[in-house]
């Protein structure tokens, strides 16, 4: 039970806090990336930590995505505990090798004999007009290939208690933030990215999905923005007599299936929203899984809602039109109650 | 080095310098509308990130004063004063960056995604990703059997990217027309060279692959112009690629709403005492026989252009919704 004082936090202090407490307990845990030093991370998520620990454990790096990141890699086999950040997940096309042919790959080829304890965090989302190569979340890209942890954490709280976990853990992790919740002065300000942060170290266990919002008449899937969407197109759906039970992800692998299996036996309908591409990807994957595990307790197919399969276009009615929204959210979920 | 340039090339410099000024600071001013009086990246007629060039002018049109139509110029996520320096359709891409359906992409690309085939221009915001493509440009020249050549700009930040190291050997290696331009405003967003960078500068780096190197201080278009004319006239010859590296400034932040805190207050005033458009004005005037008539003649010209294509910008129609679903595959 957490006793200490909560404030309210935005996504990205609450993220330089988890990195922040873990720092100061383990002196093998190191910060290498980007602009992580006196600009504090383009997302925050180092703000205020070069002024604590200084230039060698908040490491500036040049623009050497494969080398910083194979350094990471390279450290972490001999014990160190780095936490590596690639700043925009777009970006992983430079230095994708040492992610998941190295990264990812080397504790199973090793037969468990060498560890990766690291963390590879990595900025996501879009919504703001940055275009194809800047606005992309790339969940399945790295949920699909084995080996790596990866974690979606959508509420200050649990950016501050999954980042301490994925510290602790000894697995290479891929910690996925979301832009937009981290709260930024010169983003879009909303009120998902401010959440009550407790002051002490604490942890939120990787590989479980919460249910943010209890209902009775349709599962609601999403991750990150998606959840955010998805309480809001709830608050309307409730005005039509529409129950809907919204569950947060909150971590890709491991999946939670558990909680998304029981939830479809409660309300025998589902719909799956993903900020990312539609076909191969997450969508797709909670689809399967109620069509393998959970057939007999739906009562109308899956529906989902995803990027459709073009790159993110710049222009606002461009824009707005590929990306999911609580409006979508919505439409689709009368639609599907009413099936 | 002997200067060689012609009295209508410098008037060129200068004209298109300008040109390219009168365009950064109007965009200053259209960029920050509707996201007052609280930042938001999302909102206004130019949403989105914006990368602006103002003083790194001369980077620009000391070399693509030598270029023709048909030469290539790739570059990065930094590209207006590249493009108009090249002579790209002024007005499209002005649309583009409003994101009308008139742009250069449809609204599809936004101003790090300028593409235009009528003059072989094209820049991307994956640092360095450039740098191959127009290797590949001054391979088919060389296919061809024509003289074009091909240039990349970056910055000095993606010169320690892994595709800088491999476009170079394979253009060296190939024998290719292909021109390197380094752009070393000293900050790769907020990390300086000296923090970034193993060696002085980058056309030290040349040697490493067994190529010309050149070196441009003080951001002079002049000297950009003497050096970028003996590396191109020498591709076009068969004498294969170079590095140039400039040394130029950039006078507003990485982003349009970077806050900044990495840099010194007083850096960008200091820079300004220096501005090469007013230090080519001063000489076109005094050296030259310019009168102040004339100057103000290519001055006007410039600021019509680049208001015509803001206005034809403004004017345009938005691209239909569904518009996102179409170019996907030809």
């Amino acid at each position: 039970m957490l006793q200490t004082k909560k404030r309210l936090l935005t996504g990205n202090k609450a993220l330089a806090e988890a990195i922040r407490l873990e720092m100061e307990r383990d002196p093998e845990v190191f910060v290498m990336g980007e602009d992580v030093g006196k600009y504090g991370g383009i997302f925050g998520a180092t703000e205020g930590l070069l002024q604590k620990f200084g230039p060698d454990r908040i490491m500036d790096t040049p623009i050497s995505e494969t080398a910083f990141i194979g350094a990471a890699v390279g450290a972490a086999s001999q014990g160190m505990r780095p936490i590596v950040e690639l700043m925009f997940v777009d970006f992983f096309g430079v230095c994708m090798d040492q992610i998941y042919n190295q990264m990812a790959k080397i504790p199973y080829m090793s037969g468990g004999n060498v560890r990766l304890p690291m963390v590879l965090m990595t900025a996501v989302g879009g919504g703001y007009n940055d275009a194809a190569q800047h606005s992309q979340t790339l969940y399945a890209t790295f949920a699909h290939l084995p080996g790596m942890k990866v974690v979606v954490p959508t509420t200050p709280f649990d950016l501050k208690g999954m980042m301490i976990s994925a510290i602790r853990d000894d697995n290479p992790v891929v910690f996925m933030f979301n832009k937009t919740l981290q709260g930024l002065g010169w983003m879009d300000q909303i009120h998902a990215s401010l959440g009550h942060v407790p002051e002490e170290a604490y942890t939120v266990p990787l590989g479980k999905a919460k249910v943010v919002r209890e209902g009775t008449d349709v599962t609601i899937v999403g991750i990150q923005m998606t959840t955010v969407q998805e309480q809001e197109a709830a608050k309307k759906l409730e005005q039509d007599g529409i129950s809907a039970e919204i569950i947060d992800l909150r971590s890709l692998v491991p999946l939670d299936k558990e909680t998304i299996l029981n939830s479809i036996k409660k309300t025998h309908r589902l719909l799956v929203v993903d900020e990312d591409y539609l076909s191969y990807g997450m969508t797709a994957e909670i689809a399967a899984l109620a069509a393998e595990q959970a057939l007999y307790d739906l009562d109308a197919p899956v529906k989902r809602i995803a990027i459709p399969d073009v790159p993110i276009p710049y222009s606002r009615s461009l824009e707005q039109f590929v990306l999911p929204s609580a409006e979508k959210i919505y439409n689709e979920a009368r639609k599907l109650v009413n099936e | 080095m002997k200067l060689t340039i012609s009295i209508d090339h410098l008037k060129w410099l200068y004209e298109t310098m300008y040109k390219i000024r009168y365009f950064e600071d109007k965009m200053v001013e259209t960029y920050s509308e509707g996201k007052n009086p609280v930042f938001n990246i999302g909102l206004g007629p130019v949403p989105g990130e914006m990368h602006l060039s103002k003083g790194q002018e001369p980077a620009a049109v000391g070399i693509c004063v030598h270029l023709r139509k048909e030469d290539t110029v790739s570059s990065p996520h930094r590209p207006h004063h590249h493009a108009i320096a090249k002579g790209v359709d002024l007005k499209k891409m002005t649309a583009e960056m409003f994101g009308k359906v008139t742009g250069l992409s449809k609204g599809k690309g936004g101003h790090m995604h300028l593409f235009d085939p009528e003059v072989n221009f094209s820049c991307g915001g994956i640092v360095a990703a450039n740098v191959p493509q127009a290797v590949g440009a001054a391979l088919v020249a060389k296919k061809r059997n024509r003289d074009d050549v091909a240039v990349a700009f970056i910055g000095e930040g993606a010169a320690n990217q892994g595709a800088f190291h491999e476009s170079l050997n394979l253009a060296a290696l190939w024998n290719l027309p292909f021109i390197l331009v380094v752009e070393n405003n000293n900050y790769g967003i907020s990390v300086t060279k000296s923090k970034s960078t193993s060696v002085p500068s980058n056309d030290l780096r040349a040697s490493a692959y067994g190529i010309k190197g050149y070196y441009v201080t003080d951001n002079d278009p002049i000297a950009m112009y003497e050096v970028s004319k003996d590396a191109v006239e020498r591709a076009r010859r068969g004498e294969g690629p170079s590095i140039i590296e400039i040394e130029t400034y950039r006078y507003l932040g990485h982003f349009q709403g970077d806050p900044e805190v990495y840099r010194d207050k007083e850096e960008v005033p200091h820079l300004k005492e220096k501005d090469p458009i007013t230090k080519l004005r001063n000489h076109l005037i005094s050296e030259n026989n310019l009168s102040e008539d004339d100057v103000v003649k290519l001055e006007n010209r410039a600021m019509l252009e680049v208001d015509e294509a803001y206005k034809f910008a403004r004017e345009s129609e938005y691209p239909k919704p569904e518009a996102a679903l179409e170019d996907l595959f030809v």
